[in-house]
């Protein structure tokens, strides 16, 4: 399905207006049902030991005395879940991280698992298990990781994207390269060149629900998991490969979710839940505390990135470079790799190069966070483009209009944009208010620029039209902020009804087929495209029933604002006939009436967003105040605008958070030293102002309303936003993220 | 016949070569005629690639064809958070 160009001026009934959250009530009185919320008759509680060591052979496991324990039913280690990957080394590693098998390879490694008739039971026999280590030298640090002396972490690593390959095996697992044009004949050119080098500290998603989930395995083979998760359809998946499960005899349900922001797109604890209740033959409930949440799940890559810009005395970047070394936990990832795609793609650049490189740590097994990647390149990127500005002498707003990229630039990553909003986002923050506001003494204002790539993916949804002209939505990707609001809007919008009479429910895995997961920003992108195509099948029988019920040939029945309608001089004094109506009589004219859609939602359009950031620095503590901020962003088309700027907000709010405070810090035995929302410390009300937000729509020409992903790229801009602000306040580049109260008066007094 | 545009870590797999022509209707068939010329590509490809024909990226639409004179250009499979 491709945009249609008449949407563009096209007046929406029900898309781009503001009704209330149809989970809203739910989640304001407690009755929405959050992972932790499902219990079973005769559960029992899981919990799991986990290694303080990062980085340690098993030498032994002994599970006699926990087993014999009263109130135990089951004790697991990696011998109860043995490889059954076949080979597939992601999904091993995937298994590993589950339950060390071999080897501890970070603080808070999962090695056994006991399930007992309570929590304190469970706690109790955990302390019974003796695990016998043997300590290994760890390396914690990204850049200590990629020297060539650094403790091997895993023997097996051979850099990939590299020729020849390497003959010893390293912690860097892989490189990549991305760009065009000759990079250092174009610097050898510049007027003017800023090099610097950036770190960004490791940071977790920060979702304020634990992971949690109940599994239950028959003893006739069949299994459910109810659980909180971004994509319950792939830990079908994930779950049933690594327990030799068939897909089809194990039942996901998701629940309501509390936030994920990536970090529920991973199983961790889910396949350990479904072995312990296989080997109980119970229901096993597994939550995590919020110390396993932080030691073991989640974070994002710790980054070190070397940037190189040059530009002409006319403000024109003639060459941009850099490097770029992100941690992947102790296992190989692709997360520089999507920072090397990132980090230029807002400009329209002659010679660009970027090189990243996959850095083995002992740390958790980094995962996706919102715009995986992109946030890290972009602080080093806007920081380095707002010096260059300075330096050439123009206004850093302008400077980056002239180079911004365009509709036919060839992408830093390699193709040619289509219709792009990085642009528009620019000339916005040029003419907001927010720009000429006046600023006070140890007060500064920066902006910056982001983009995201956005995804599709497969998708399945079923629309079921009820007797009394109810429909019923059933889709597959969970709801992670606000998707059946908007999708229920697209149903009305098609079928030309109210959007009250739409209800959208997220169905379980044997109710309908695969659907990725919500991730990618494509809950509502991909969704909307299957629920317009479900619709629009839906009217295609709404349509033959009407014609039955007149007696007239379908050709002559065509469906306008919620009515069939006949068409032709000899049917025109036919009363039209509404949806309704059509549906009250379904049961004499053929049946349900149901719409079914399954599609692969190519074709995201690529996002951009440029943020303005004022803050105020406390010279004698160094402590940081966000004074104002706004997000302008390109929607495509704001299906629910609410929700958009709801994304927009949380996306800076999380950015904030990790610009300012938020950090893994690790003592110099490897163990994780803030594991708690105490010492790790993300945004409260309190910490921030109200965030204001633009949204521009610029159609997305693959989407038949214009609709773009909005989920990801407000998290892109603010590390720089903020980095330029600060920076701006003191008068030093600021280099180090987060940059917390000590590091700024560090850089204060350097 | 397509022009198709690898980047780096492909490049490598490829035996250096940063651009490569095949005779392929689509997706599909330019998989199956990159893995079969480039063997060390294999590996690459099972991990995921995606493919951007004039600007927009397809990473599941095996059957979507490749026009004479597109930019065809071969990523990375990525993911999302």
């Amino acid at each position: 399905m491709t945009f249609d160009p008449s949407h563009a001026a096209r007046s929406f009934s029900s898309v781009g207006t503001r009704p209330i959250r149809p989970d809203g009530v739910d989640k304001v009185t407690g009755r929405a049902r959050y992972g932790a919320d499902f219990n079973m008759p005769g559960q029992l509680i899981g919990r799991i030991l986990r290694s303080p060591h990062a980085h340690a052979v098993i030498r032994k496991i002994d599970t006699s005395k926990a087993e014999q324990f009263p109130g135990v039913k089951a004790v697991v280690t990696a011998a109860d879940l043995p490889d059954l990957t076949d080979g597939d080394t992601s999904m091993y590693d995937i298994l590993d991280n589950c339950m060390a098998r071999n080897k501890a390879l970070y603080d808070g490694h999962a090695v056994a698992a006991v399930a007992a008739i309570d929590a304190r039971t469970a706690k109790q026999a955990l302390k019974l298990i003796d695990v016998e280590y043997e300590l290994l030298p760890h390396v914690t640090d990204v850049d200590q990781a990629f020297a060539a002396d650094a403790p091997l972490i895993n023997e097996t690593i051979f850099t990939t994207g590299v020729d020849p390959k390497p003959d010893r095996a390293s912690n860097v697992s892989m490189r990549s390269q991305f760009g065009h044009g000759d990079v250092d004949a174009g610097m050898a050119e510049a007027d003017f060149v800023v090099a610097r080098t950036f770190k960004t500290e490791q940071t977790h998603q920060g979702y304020i629900e634990p992971h949690a989930c109940v599994a239950n395995v028959s003893s006739d083979g069949t299994a459910d998991l109810w659980v909180c998760t971004q994509g319950h359809f792939v830990y079908r998946q994930h779950c049933a490969q690594l327990l030799g499960l068939e897909a089809s005899r194990l039942r996901v349900t998701s629940s309501e979710i509390g936030g994920g922001f990536g970090g529920k797109t991973h199983v961790w604890a889910e396949p350990v839940a479904l072995a312990l209740s296989r080997k109980a033959g119970r229901p096993v409930k597994l939550v995590m505390t919020r110390d396993e949440v932080f030691r073991a799940t989640g974070p994002t890559s710790a980054t070190s990135i070397d940037v190189k810009i040059g530009a002409m005395k006319d403000g024109t970047i003639i060459a941009a470079d850099a490097t770029l070394r992100y941690s992947c936990g102790p296992y190989a990832g692709s997360w520089a790799e999507v920072g090397a795609m990132t980090a230029f793609a807002c400009y329209k650049l002659e010679n660009v190069r970027t090189v990243g490189y996959e850095v083995l740590v002992n740390r958790p097994k980094t995962a996706a966070y919102r715009a995986p990647s992109a946030p890290m390149a972009a602080f080093a990127v806007e920081s380095a483009i707002d010096e260059l500005a300075k330096k050439v002498g123009m206004d850093a707003v302008d400077f980056r209009i002239k180079n911004a990229a365009q509709e036919g630039t060839k992408a830093s990553y390699g193709p040619v944009y289509g219709p792009i909003g990085i642009g528009p986002t620019l000339e916005a923050v040029k003419n907001h208010p927010h720009m000429k506001a006046s600023l006070g003494k140890n007060q500064g204002r920066g902006m910056a620029c982001g983009f995201w790539f956005n995804f599709g993916g497969q998708t399945c949804t079923d629309l079921n039209i009820g007797m009394d002209g109810t429909v019923s939505l059933a889709v597959g990707t969970v709801d992670v902020g606000g998707s059946r609001a908007s999708l229920s809007l697209v149903a009305a919008e098609e079928l030309g009804i109210d959007y009250a009479q739409v209800r959208a429910v997220i169905a379980d895995t044997s109710s309908l087929g695969y659907n990725d997961m919500t991730d990618g920003s494509r809950g509502t992108f991909s969704s909307s495209m299957a629920t317009i195509s479900a619709a629009r099948n839906a009217i295609k029988i709404l349509r033959a029933r009407a014609a039955q019920m007149w007696d007239i040939p379908v050709e002559d029945v065509t469906w306008e604002k919620g009515h069939a309608v006949a068409k032709g001089e000899t049917h025109g004094n036919l009363p039209n006939l509404s949806l309704k109506e059509i549906a009250a009589a379904s049961g004499t004219t053929g049946g349900p009436i149901a719409g079914h859609s399954e599609i692969v939602a190519d074709g995201a359009g690529v996002s951009f967003a440029t943020h303005i950031c004022d803050i105020e620095v406390d010279p004698e503590t160094g402590a940081t105040k966000v004074l104002r901020y706004t997000v302008v962003q390109d929607a495509g088309k704001a299906v629910h605008p609410t929700y958009v700027e709801g994304q927009y907000q949380g996306g800076a709010a999380q950015g904030i958070g990790w610009a300012l405070n938020e950090e893994y810090i690790y003592g110099k035995d490897g163990r994780l030293q803030n594991a708690g929302f105490l010492d790790y410390r993300i945004p409260v009300c309190s910490d921030l102002p109200m965030i204001d937000t633009q949204i521009l729509e610029i159609p997305n020409p693959n989407h038949p309303y214009g609709v773009r992903g909005v989920g990801e790229t407000s998290i892109v801009p603010p590390l720089a936003a903020v980095a330029n602000a600060v920076s701006n306040a003191v008068g030093v580049r600021m280099q180090h993220i987060p940059m917390s109260p000590p590091r700024i008066l560090a850089a204060l007094e350097a | 016949m397509v022009e198709v545009t690898l980047w780096g870590a492909l490049a490598a797999a490829a035996e250096g070569n940063s651009k490569v022509e095949v005779e392929a209707k689509n997706i599909r068939e330019l998989f199956k005629k990159l893995s079969e010329r480039f063997p060390g590509l294999t590996p690459l490809m099972d991990r995921g690639i995606a493919v951007a024909i004039d600007g927009t990226i397809y990473r599941d639409t095996w059957s979507k064809e490749l026009p004479a004179g597109a930019e065809i250009y071969l990523l990375p499979r990525l993911a999302g958070g």
